[in-house]
Parts: structure tokens; sequence; C-alpha cells
């Protein structure tokens, strides 16, 4: 088992991180005493950069290159913290929202210092009202005891974080539609460019950061750009917190250094699979992503390893599926999902979407025919590629993937009009 | 509008740089009071956005959380996507459609219940899950689910969507 020594998640499920002085004595805040009090914003932002942190919100850009992109001609910049979370399987920021929201605090304060931000937004999700209201009283404390709001510590620096709830849209999580959202319009994607470092909210300079990311920058401040860059593989290190899901013993979020293996996170971490089973295939990065299998159990979770195996790291959602799951099941979930959370503005994502879900709904009830599954078979290079944004991009892979490697168990639906593997459970049972 | 509300919109917009970014928020205040986005909310709020109200229905209606038609006093929105289909979301939702008498997207004839099958909320790892009035519950099994009906039933919450 890894001795690896957590860091976004420490104390979180041991003591009581939403209570300020907790927080404190656990060396809470002394990361933004450093950076305010001994550090330039410019030394910030390349201590940030030395540590070769990369966004955890799905894309994996490297954050430090993200804020230099900021021009410098004097309008108001804005930093916007992405807790929007709703990728299937991943569960993440959900928890460090609710568990450690003055970590998030203590990071926004300290990059918004770092890329001088006028002000923070920070977008929660509307389910998760909850944690807004955790994160609220957390603010009020902070506030009061000087860590935000004016004079911070003392400082000149006064920096105020204003809470957005939003309404329910997963879209919102794309960085533009959540800018358009926050201006109180539809989440409707923007086309870029230009880039939000460019033109962001309100038309001005603007960097969106997801949350783990920003619970990254107090440790890189008060441990160094070194250590955090020794953790893990070259190009993308760091602690991540993986959300493990599915047909594990222990589903949770583990901490792990960037780069273990697959297996590794299933069998050390997640307690392996239940009695009996046998692994199907995996989603390494949400509902996004293509499915990996149990040739691939070594594969490094890492954003770069996962991308050589035509997959992604994305939010770090791990969904794990044994020899009980359908696979036509388990993609009608998926598909109809982003049939649903589709904005309609691009046709193919909003008609492709649409005809993919009631291709598949159809196999799935065994009324399915072989030309859907042809269809289904070439139809990737219509829908995929074609999109404003990236979710018409992420209809198709996990479909695609399962499809090229368990094709008689879609065939198997046409013939059998139905599930093939609920035909032998209930052979099994009755 | 109300004082009230005319106060209440006040604060919003001195939040925001611009008063449109406080459309959303407003209209979830106001839903939190009247059960749904009301037609008059729709137009104070487009008032207060400086846009036209049919501007404001249109974004409003981008929002699955904003209703556009009354619901029920109890809104339970049971996940229906992967990782709570792999841990038994089609029996729990097989379970709450029957004991609740509704299907997907229907509210009870007399407005206690609305009843809907939602996307993943962030609980993967202790699913199967749902919110009651933006509640969660996690690790729902059938038994724990007639047991949070029996709770929900005997009282009238005080808001069913609150705002903040
Ligand atoms: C459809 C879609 C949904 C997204 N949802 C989220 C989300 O919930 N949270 C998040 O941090 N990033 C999400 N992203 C990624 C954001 O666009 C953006 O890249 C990210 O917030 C940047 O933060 P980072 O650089 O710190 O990773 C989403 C992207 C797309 C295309
Ligand atoms: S790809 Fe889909 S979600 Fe993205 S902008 Fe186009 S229609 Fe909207
Ligand atoms: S799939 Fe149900 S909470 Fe994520």
């Amino acid at each position: 088992m890894a001795t690896f020594e957590p860091v976004l998640t420490r104390g979180i499920g041991e003591i009581d991180l939403t209570d300020i002085e907790v927080y404190k004595q656990t060396g809470g805040f002394a990361s933004l005493d450093k950076a305010l009090r001994q550090m330039t914003p410019e030394a910030v932002a390349g201590e940030v950069s030395a540590s070769n942190l990369r966004g955890r919100g799905g894309a994996g850009f490297p954050t430090g290159k993200k804020w230099s992109f900021l021009p410098n001609d004097g309008r108001p910049r804005y930093l916007v913290c992405n807790c929007d979370e709703a990728e299937p399987g991943t569960f993440k920021d959900h928890m460090l929202l609710e568990a450690t929201p003055f970590s998030i605090i203590e990071g926004l304060i300290i990059s918004a210092y770092a890329i001088r931000a006028q002000k923070i937004f920070m977008y929660i999700r509307g389910e998760f009202l909850d944690g807004y209201r955790i994160f609220r009283r957390a603010l009020e404390q902070a506030t009061l005891q000087g860590y935000a709001g004016r004079r911070i510590l003392g400082t000149d620096l006064s920096m105020d974080i204003v809470m957005h709830r939003g309404a329910g849209a997963y879209i919102c999580g794309e960085e533009t539609a959540m800018l358009e959202s926050i201006e109180g319009k539809r989440g409707e994607p923007r086309l870029k460019p230009p880039f939000p470092a460019n033109a962001g909210l309100y038309g001005m300079p603007t960097v969106v950061n997801n949350v783990e990311t920003i619970c990254c920058v107090p440790p890189i401040i008060t441990r160094g750009a070194a250590w955090f860059a020794s953790i893990g593989p070259e190009k993308c290190p760091g602690p991540k917190i993986i959300s493990v899901s599915g047909h594990v013993r222990k589903p949770g979020n583990y901490e792990v250094p960037m780069g273990i293996p697959a297996r590794e996170l299933i069998d050390d971490y997640a307690g392996g699979l239940l009695p009996g089973r046998r692994l199907k295939a995996i989603q390494p990065g949400g509902g996004s992503s293509a499915a990996i299998f149990e040739e691939d159990l070594d594969t490094r979770i890492d954003f770069d390893s996962l991308a050589a195996k035509k997959t992604m790291l994305g939010s770090g959602g791990f969904v794990v599926m044994d020899d009980t799951t359908c696979m036509v099941r388990a993609s009608q979930t998926l598909v109809r999902f982003f049939e649903h959370e589709s904005c309609g503005q691009c046709t193919p994502c909003r008609e492709g979407g649409q005809w993919v879900a009631r291709m598949v709904s159809r196999l799935e009830a065994g009324e399915g025919s072989a030309s859907d599954l042809r269809v289904l078979n070439t139809i990737n290079n219509t829908i995929t590629g074609t999109n404003l944004c990236p979710l018409g991009d992420s209809i198709m892979p996990f479909l695609s993937s399962v499809l090229r490697r368990f094709p008689e168990e879609f065939e198997a639906h046409v013939r059998m009009a139905g599930c093939p593997l609920r035909a032998v459970a209930l052979g099994a049972t009755g | 509008m109300t004082p009230e509300r005319r106060a209440r919109a006040e604060e919003l917009i001195a939040r925001y740089p611009q008063a449109q970014s406080a459309l959303i928020p407003f209209l979830q205040f106001c839903q939190a009071q009247d059960g749904y986005v009301t037609e008059q909310a729709i137009s104070d709020g487009a008032e207060m956005a400086g846009i036209t109200p049919a501007k404001a229905r249109s974004i409003a209606s981008f929002y699955s959380l904003l209703f556009k038609e009354p619901v029920g006093k109890h809104v339970v929105q049971i996940c229906r996507t992967l990782s709570c289909m792999l841990r038994g979301a089609d029996e729990l939702q097989a379970h709450a459609r029957k004991r609740l008498g509704l299907r997907n997207g229907e509210t009870s004839a007399d407005g206690a219940f609305t009843y809907e099958e939602v996307e993943c909320l962030a609980a993967c790892d202790r699913a199967p899950c749902l919110q009651h009035n933006l509640e969660f519950h996690y690790d729902v099994t059938p038994a724990e689910f007639d047991r949070l009906l029996e709770t929900w039933a005997a009282r009238d919450p005080a808001t069913t969507m609150p705002a903040e």
C-alpha cells in the first residue's frame, strides 16, 4: 500500500476543517501570510509556473501559463472559481467545498493576488445548496478574521469573493458558458477566440480555475514548487484526487500521487473489485472519457499516459464496471446524459446526440436493428470534432470504445431482442 | 414589484458589476417564495435586469432548477447516471415511482410531490443518491426510501427550493 501523505485532503474525515480555528491549528492561512508578506504577485505566479501544476478541471492546461496570458492593459481582471462539478463520476470538488472551504478561500485569495485580480467569483453548482451554505459561513468567518475582504492580514490587499449559485445546467461548467451564466444569460458556450484571458467576464481579462487547482496553490507556496514538481511525472506532477465509483469495495475520493498505475488505485486504495467479479471496463476521466480495459491496468493515471491510451484523465472521475455490467445500458445512461445537457447551439451535438440516444435506447429495449449498429459504428466522425465546445465531442468516446471492444454484446441485443446478461441473470435466479 | 422584492433586487444587484447578473439569483429568491418562477417574477426580473420579459423567460427556461410550472411541496430527484445505475438506481427508481404513483417529471394531483430522475449529483461514491428539496440523501435503499417518505409526508417544508 502506498505511503503517500495526502495534502489536499489532509484531515478530511478526521477533524472539522469547516471550523476556522481548527483550520488555523493545522497550519491554515500560513501560505496566505507568506504570499502576501514575503512575495510579490509575480513571485507567487512564478512559483505556480515552476510547479508545473496543470488544471484539474478537465483539460489539464498549465495553470501558470494560463495566468501569464492576461494582458497588461490596465483593465480590471477577474478570477472565477469553477465549482460546477457535474461530470458523471466526479465528486471531488463537492467534497472539497463541504469539507475544507477555507483551503479554497486561501487558494483563491493567493491566486487573485498573483494575477492582480480585482474580484473573485465563486460559481457553485445549484444542487450544492449545503456546500453553498458551508462556504458562505466560512467566508463570513474568514472575512471577520481578516483573511478575506478588506485589508487582508492588515496589508493593502482587499479582495471580495462573490458567491454565485448555479441553477441546474451541466454545460455551465464549460468556462465560457460559466461566464455567460454569471452575466445572467443562458449558459451557452462562446466561440473562442477571443479567450477569457482577453475577453472574459463582462468582457474583461478573466481566469477560470477549477476548485482542486485552486486548492493546490497554498501547498505550492508553503512547500515550494520543487516539492510539488517532484511528485509523479515531470510533465504533470502533484497530488491528485481521483473519484472512484461503481463496482469497487470502497468507492470514494482518493488522493494519490499523479502517475500511479490504475491497478494500484483499484486494488490498494478502493479495496479491489466486489467478491467473485471480474473487471469489464473503466472510465478513467468521467462520463466524457473513452473506456480502458483489463489489459490496460498498468496504465499510469496522469494526463499524458491516459491520452496515449486514446482516453483522458479529464476530471478524474474513475468509474469501474465489472462483468455484471451491460455495456449497452451503461452507454445509454451516458449518451442520454449528453443529449439532455446539450445547450443546442450546434447541430451535430443537438441532433446527433438525440439520434444516438434514441438508437442506444432502442437497442437497450431490445428493439434495435442491425442498421442501428451500422450507424453507431460510423457516426463518430460526423459528431466528434464538429462542435463549438467539447460537450459535443463527449457523446461518442465511451460508446465507440465499448462498441469496438464488445461488438458481440451489442449484436446480441439485436439478435435476442434484449440484454443477454439480463437473460443469464434471470435464468440463474428463476 | 413588491417593496420586499425591490429591496432584494437592489441587494443582489449591488453584488455584481452589472445588474443582469442578479437575474438568476433574483428568480431563485422568487421561486423560494412562490414555489416556481411565476410570470410576475419574470417581469420583475426583466425590469430589474433591464431586459424584455421574453428574454428573461428564455434565460430562465435554460436552467433545470428554475421551474416554469407549479411543482409539489416535496421535489424528489433521484440520480439516474452511470455510477448510480451501477449501484442500484434502477431498483430505487422503480420503487419510488410505485410508492409515489408518479412517473418521471410528474406532480401528484394533491400538489404534495414532484418526482424527477436527474443527472449525476456528484455523490457517486454513495450511490444510489437523491435530493429532496435540494437536501442530499446517500446510499438510499428502497427501505430507506420508505422511511424518508414517511418523514417527508409528515410535515410540509417551509420552502421547496431554498434560494440561499
Ligand atoms: C461540458 C464541459 C463541462 C465542464 N465542467 C467543468 C466543471 O464542472 N468543473 C471544472 O472545473 N471544469 C469544467 N470544465 C472545464 C472548464 O471549461 C475549464 O477548462 C476549467 O474550469 C479550467 O480550470 P483549470 O484550468 O483549473 O482546470 C468543463 C468543460 C466542458 C467542456
Ligand atoms: S457542442 Fe453541444 S453543448 Fe457545446 S456549444 Fe455546441 S450544442 Fe452547446
Ligand atoms: S452517478 Fe449518481 S451521483 Fe454521480
